[in-house]
C-alpha cells in the first residue's frame, strides 16, 4: 500500500509539517520561490564557477523531473511493445472476448471483457461500502472528536494502510469469509430476485466471491479516502463555521451547511483515488476470488478474476514472450484504466484547490 | 550539531546492518526415519562437486526436499539447490547450461531434445522419471465413505455433463451407496499446472470419448469454480460439502478428503502404494536405451486389474554425457541416493515409492551417466 | 472549539429559544452515525491484528524463527525460521531506497527550487501523482517487459528492487517536496546575500534544513513498499536458503514466503505463513517507529 497522503499524515508529532499547521499534499504551496542572487553582484571569476555548478545541478534536477514524465510514457510504451505481438497473434477479440486462453503461444485466444466486469463490479462495490464510512470517519476526526484524541484516532485509521495487502487477503479468505457467510446466505435467500444477490456462479459456501472481496477491498481503501477527506475538511474556513454557530445551527447543521459544501470536491476526488487503488489491488483478490469458467452474471456472489489477480495468478510459470505478452496487454489496459481514474481525481482536486 | 544528528542516523543504520548479518544460518537438518537402502544399491561416490543446481517442476519440489536430506546424510558437505520455478523454466535453464539438471512434468519434445543435446556437447539428454505422484480424485460428500468412478464418469463430472451426485451413471458404479441428490461442485486449479495437464490427459485416454475438451495446463472442463494451487483446491473441497476435485495425494490426505476408487474395467482400484507401484511398473517406456521417457497413455488407458491409473510422473532431465568430471560424479551421486535412500520418506511427502524393478532400470541409467565425450 | 450553544450562558433561559425536537434528533442521529463510522473502521483493524497474532504468535516466539532459514526442511517438518525472508525483504527494500531516495529528492528539488510554474514542472507534478496510483502489478510487468523480455536478464532481487523504486519514488517526492517548501525563504535569501551560488545554497542550506523531514518520509515510504507482494511474485523466485546476492539467484522475502507456504497444507505451513505475517507487520511497524524517532532526533533545534 503506497499512498503519499497517508504516509505524510503518519509522520507523527515530530514532523515539522505539523508544527506549521499541516500543509496538504494535494494543494500546491503558495510560497513564492526566492529570488536568485543577482549575477552582477558576484565577482567575475567566481561567477563562471558558480554558474557552471548551477548549470550542472540545475541540469540534474530538471533531468530528474523530466525523467518522471518520461517514466510514465516508458511504462505505457514498453507494455505496448510487449503486448503488440501477442495482440496480433490473438485469435479472439481482445476487447469483447470473454475467455483468456494464453497458455499456448501458438493458440492465443484472449479477451478482457470478463475481467473488466469483475474488476469494475468489485471496485464499485468496495467504493459504495467505503465512501459513507470514510466520510463519517473524516467528519468524526475533524469535527466531532476532541482535539486531544483526534490525532491518535487518525493514526489508528492510518494503521489500516500499513497492513500489507497479502495479510488482508489471508484474513479475508480464511477469517472473514466464513464469518460473513450467514449474511451472504440471508441476502441470497431473501433478495435473490435482485440481480446483485442472485445465485452466483461459484458455490456460496466457499465465500470466494465478489461480496467477500469487495468488503476486504473497502477496508483497504478506507484509509485513503479518510486521509484526504480529512485534510480538506480541516481547511473549512473558521469564519464560516463560527457564522453558522452564531445563527444557532446545531453541530450537524454546521457540518451540512459549511464543511460538506466546502469539502465536497476533495471528498469525491479522495474516493476516486480509492477507486484507483481498488482497481489495481492484486494479491488480496488473488487469494480471495475463485476462478470460474462460467460467465459473469453481475451477482455479488459470482467468482471470477480481476485484471490484476489474473495476471498474478498465471504469470509466475510463464516462459515464452507471446504468452507473457497477452498478460502484459491486460496489464496495459489496467494501467490505462488507473491512469484515467487517477488523472480525473487529481483534476478535481486541482480545480477545487484553485477555488478555495 | 548537524554532524552529531546525522551521526546518530548512520550509527543506527550501521548497528542494524551488523546485527542482521551477524546472526542467522541455514538450519542443520537431520534425516528423520531410517534410511533403508535397497540390498543391491550401488555405491555412492561423494567426491564430485559440492553444490549442485537444479530447477524445474514444482510438482516434485517436496520429493526433492526428501532427496536432499538423504543426499546430505550420505555425502556430508554436499548440497543441492532445487528451484521449483516450473517445468518450462527448468528445461530452459538446463538447455542454457545454467543448472546441472532440469525437472519437468513431461519428457523433452523433439525440438527441446535437440537444444538439450547441444548443451550436452552433442550427447543426447535423458529423461529419467524419478518422481511419481499419485493424483487423487478427492471429494467431500457427507455419508459417502467410498466412491467408485470410471474414466468416463469422471470425465462427465468434470465437464459438467453429470450434474448431481445421484446421477444414474454414478449410481451404477456405486450400488449400495446412498448418494444424495445434491449438485456436484467441481473445483479445479485456477493456476496453470502440470497436475491439470496430466489429469486432462488421463480423462482423454480413459473416458472413451466423453472428454472432448483436450489437455493443457489450464482446466478446460468449463464447469465449477477454481482455487489456487493444490492447497487451495483441497481447502475449497474440504470447506464445501458436495465438491470434487483432482489433487495430489498428500493434499487430499492432509485435508482428510475422500478419495475415489477408479474402475478401469477390471474392478474398483483404491489409491495406495501397491496399486500405484503396479501401474508404474506396467508403464511403457517410449524412450530408447537409457532414456526412460514414459508413454503415460499406456498407464492412463490401462485395463489391467489392480493398477491405479492416475499418476503424475516428473522427470529429471540429465545429460547422458558431456558433464565435466566433478559434475557427473555429483549428479550420479545425488540421483543414486534419490533412487535408493531417498525412497524411505517419500510416501510421507505424498509420493509413490519406486517399485523394485523400475528402480533397477533407473539405477542402470544413472550409472551410465558419464563425463566428457563427444 | 465550543460546540454546545449554552456553554457561557449563566441564566437558566437558553440564549436561543429552544432547538426544535426534530433538529435535535437529526443532530443526535448524525453524531451517532459519525461515531459509528469510526468504530466500524476499528473492527477490521482489531480483527486482522488479532487473527494474525492468534495464528502466528507461536512461530515468532521461537528464537530459531529469527536466526534460521527453512533450508533443507520438509514441508511438514516444524522448526527453521524466516531469517532468509527477513534478509530478503530488507535487502530488496534497502536497495530500492538507495535508488529511489536520490531520484525522489532531486525531483522534489526541481519542483520546489527550479520548476516554478513551468510546463515541465506541472507535467512532472501530474506524472508523480499518476505514478502514485500505478498498481504494483503494472510496475512489476513494466520491469518484466524491460528487464526480462527485452534485456533478457534473469529474475533477480534487483529486478524486484527496481519495480519497488517505481512505487517508492512518488512517495519520496511528495514528502520531500513538502519539507522543502516549508524551509523559510529567509534562509535562502540570507545565503544568496552572502554570494553563495544557488546550487550550494540548496545543498548546504535548504536540504540540510529539510533533511529530518525528508528522512522520515523516506523511511515511511520504505515501510510501505516492503509489504508489496506482486513484484516479488513476478520478478524473483523463492529460495528457502539464505542468499545475499541481489544480482542473481532466487531470494526469499516475507510476502513471497507467505505465498509459497500457503500451498503447504500442513500445520508447519500455516505456522510459517502466519509467523511471516506477524514478522512483516512487526518490521513495518518498527520502520514507522524509526521514522518517528528519526524526525525527533534529527529535527533542527528551534532555538
Amino acid at each position: 500500500m503506497t499512498d503519499p497522503t497517508v504516509a505524510a499524515s503518519l509522520a507523527g508529532p515530530g514532523d515539522p509539517g505539523d508544527r506549521r499547521g499541516g500543509s496538504a499534499s494535494a494543494v500546491p504551496a503558495t510560497t513564492a520561490p526566492a529570488a536568485e542572487p543577482a549575477p552582477s553582484l558576484l565577482k567575475a571569476g567566481r561567477r563562471t564557477g558558480a554558474q557552471q555548478g548551477d548549470r550542472i545541478f540545475r541540469g540534474f534536477a530538471t533531468g530528474s523531473g523530466a525523467f518522471m514524465v518520461a517514466l510514465i510514457g516508458a511504462i505505457g510504451l514498453f507494455l505496448l511493445i510487449q503486448a503488440v505481438p501477442s495482440l496480433l497473434a490473438n485469435k479472439g477479440n481482445f476487447l469483447t472476448g470473454r475467455t483468456f486462453e494464453a497458455g499456448d503461444p501458438n493458440n492465443l485466444n484472449f479477451g478482457i471483457l470478463e475481467l473488466s466486469f469483475v474488476t469494475v463490479e468489485v471496485s464499485i462495490f468496495a467504493l459504495v461500502l467505503a465512501m459513507p464510512v470514510g466520510l463519517g470517519i473524516a467528519l468524526f476526526l475533524t469535527q466531532y472528536a476532541p482535539r486531544r484524541v483526534a490525532r491518535p484516532f487518525a493514526y489508528l485509521v492510518d494503521l489500516l494502510a500499513a497492513v500489507p495487502s497479502i495479510i488482508f487477503g489471508l484474513w479475508g479468505a480464511f477469517v472473514l469469509a466464513p464469518a460473513i457467510l450467514p449474511i451472504a446466505e440471508f441476502l441470497n435467500e431473501h433478495l435473490g430476485w435482485f440481480f446483485l444477490f442472485q445465485e452466483g456462479n461459484v458455490p456460496l459456501a466457499r465465500g470466494a466471491n465478489v461480496f467477500t472481496a469487495g468488503i476486504v477491498l473497502a477496508v483497504m481503501i478506507l484509509p485513503i479516502i479518510t486521509a484526504i477527506s480529512r485534510e480538506v475538511f480541516e481547511r473549512t474556513p473558521r469564519a464560516q463555521i463560527e457564522a453558522a454557530l452564531a445563527l444557532g445551527a446545531t453541530k450537524w447543521e454546521v457540518v451540512r451547511t459549511t464543511v460538506l459544501p466546502f469539502g465536497r470536491a476533495g471528498y469525491i476526488s479522495a474516493s476516486m483515488l480509492g477507486l484507483g487503488r481498488a482497481l489495481g489491488e492484486t494479491i488480496a483478490l488473488m487469494i480471495i476470488l475463485a476462478a470460474t469458467p462460467a460467465m459473469f452474471s453481475g451477482s455479488l456472489f459470482d467468482g471470477g478474476a480481476t485484471f490484476a489477480s489474473m495476471i498474478a495468478l498465471s504469470f509466475a510459470e510463464l516462459n515464452n514472450n507471446l504468452s507473457a505478452g497477452a498478460f502484459i496487454a491486460a496489464g496495459l489496459v489496467l494501467f490505462v484504466l488507473t491512469f484515467v481514474v487517477n488523472a480525473a481525481a487529481r483534476l478535481i482536486i486541482a480545480r477545487s484547490g484553485a477555488k478555495a | 550539531m548537524k554532524l552529531q544528528r546525522h551521526g546518530v542516523v548512520l550509527a543506527i543504520a550501521a548497528a542494524g546492518a551488523l546485527l542482521l548479518s551477524a546472526c542467522g544460518s541455514d538450519p542443520s537438518t537431520t534425516v528423520g526415519g531410517n534410511s533403508s537402502a535397497a540390498a543391491n544399491s550401488p555405491a555412492v561416490d561423494c567426491s564430485g562437486k559440492k553444490s549442485l543446481n537444479a530447477e524445474g517442476s514444482s510438482a516434485q519440489k517436496n520429493a526433492m526436499d526428501v532427496f536432499t536430506q538423504a543426499y546430505q546424510a550420505k555425502c556430508q558437505d554436499a548440497n543441492i539447490a532445487y528451484n521449483p520455478t516450473g517445468s518450462g523454466a527448468g528445461i530452459k535453464q538446463f538447455t542454457a547450461g545454467l543448472v546441472d539438471f532440469g525437472g519437468s512434468d513431461s519428457a523433452l519434445k523433439e525440438s527441446e531434445a535437440e537444444a538439450a543435446a547441444a548443451r550436452c556437447q552433442g550427447n543426447p539428454a535423458w529423461n529419467l522419471p524419478l518422481v511419481f505422484g499419485p493424483v487423487a480424485i478427492a471429494y467431500n460428500l457427507d455419508g459417502v465413505d467410498t466412491l467408485t468412478l470410471d474414466g468416463e464418469t469422471a470425465a462427465k463430472i468434470f465437464n459438467g455433463t453429470i450434474k448431481t451426485w445421484n446421477d444414474p451413471a454414478i449410481a451404477a458404479l456405486n450400488s449400495g451407496v446412498n448418494l444424495p441428490s445434491t449438485p456436484i461442485n467441481v473445483v479445479f486449479r485456477s493456476d496453470e499446472s502440470g497436475t491439470t495437464d496430466n489429469f486432462q490427459k488421463y480423462l482423454e485416454a480413459a473416458s472413451k470419448g466423453a472428454w472432448t475438451q483436450g489437455d493443457g495446463k489450464k482446466f478446460n472442463g468449463g464447469v465449477g469454480s477454481g482455487a489456487e494451487k493444490s492447497a487451495g483446491v483441497a481447502q475449497a473441497v474440504a470447506g464445501a460439502p458436495g465438491s470434487i476435485t483432482y489433487v495430489e495425494l498428500a493434499y487430499a490426505q492432509d485435508n482428510k478428503l475422500g478419495m475415489a476408487q477408479i474402475d478401469n474395467g477390471a474392478g474398483a482400484v483404491a489409491l495406495n502404494d501397491e496399486t500405484v507401484g503396479k501401474a508404474i511398473e506396467a508403464a511403457k517406456i517410449k524412450g530408447t536405451g537409457n532414456d526412460l521417457a514414459l508413454d503415460l497413455k499406456s498407464v492412463y488407458g490401462t485395463t489391467a486389474a489392480g493398477e491405479y491409473p492416475l499418476i503424475l510422473a516428473t522427470y529429471e532431465v540429465v545429460c547422458s554425457k558431456g558433464y565435466d568430471v566433478d559434475t557427473a560424479k555429483a549428479v550420479k551421486a545425488f540421483l543414486t541416493v534419490a533412487a535408493t535412500d531417498g525412497q524411505a520418506n517419500l510416501s510421507e511427502a505424498g509420493y509413490a515409492k519406486l517399485p523394485a524393478a523400475f528402480q533397477q532400470k533407473l539405477l542402470t541409467s544413472i550409472q551410465a551417466i558419464g563425463s566428457g565425450g563427444q | 472549539m465550543t460546540t454546545t450553544i449554552d456553554l457561557d450562558a449563566p441564566a437558566r433561559e437558553p440564549t436561543f429559544v429552544g432547538v426544535s425536537a426534530g433538529r435535535r434528533m437529526k443532530n443526535a442521529g448524525a453524531t451517532a452515525l459519525v461515531g459509528l463510522a469510526f468504530l466500524i473502521a476499528l473492527v477490521p483493524l482489531i480483527w486482522v491484528v488479532y487473527s494474525v497474532l492468534a495464528n502466528g504468535a507461536g512461530a515468532v516466539l521461537n528464537s530459531q524463527w529469527w536466526s534460521q532459514s527453512l533450508n533443507g526442511l520438509l514441508a511438514r517438518q516444524q522448526g527453521g525460521g524466516a531469517y532468509h525472508a527477513i534478509i530478503g525483504t530488507l535487502f530488496q527494500g534497502l536497495v530500492c531506497a538507495a535508488i529511489a531516495t536520490p531520484i525522489g529528492i532531486m525531483v522534489a528539488v526541481y519542483l520546489v527550487e527550479y520548476g516554478g510554474r513551468s510546463r515541465l514542472a506541472r507535467a512532472t507534478t501530474f506524472m508523480v501523482d499518476i505514478l502514485t496510483g500505478v498498481p504494483s502489478i503494472v510496475a512489476a510487468l513494466f520491469i518484466y517487459a524491460v528487464w526480462i523480455s527485452i534485456f533478457g536478464l534473469g529474475r533477480s532481487a534487483l529486478a524486484v528492487s527496481l519495480a519497488l523504486v517505481l512505487l517508492m519514488v512518488p512517495v519520496v517526492v511528495r514528502s520531500s517536496e513538502e519539507m522543502l517548501r516549508i524551509v523559510p525563504d529567509d534562509l535562502r535569501e540570507a545565503s544568496y546575500a552572502l554570494g553563495v551560488p544557488k546550487w550550494k545554497t540548496i545543498v548546504k542550506v535548504v536540504i540540510p534544513t529539510a533533511l529530518s523531514g525528508m528522512l522520515t518520509g523516506v523511511v515511511l515510504a520504505l515501510a510501505r513498499v516492503m509489504g508489496e507482494t506482486a513484484p516479488v511474485l513476478i520478478l524473483v523466485a523463492y529460495a528457502p536458503y539464505i542468499n545475499f546476492n541481489i544480482f542473481e539467484g532466487n531470494m526469499a522475502s516475507l510476502p513471497l514466503l507467505m505465498t509459497v507456504e500457503r500451498n503447504n497444507p500442513t500445520d508447519a505451513g500455516s505456522y510459517r505463513v502466519w509467523g511471516a505475517a506477524i514478522t512483516l507487520i512487526l518490521i513495518i511497524t518498527l520502520f514507522q517507529l524509526l521514522a518517528a524517532f528519526l524526525s525527533k532526533v534529527t529535527a533542527p533545534k528551534t532555538k
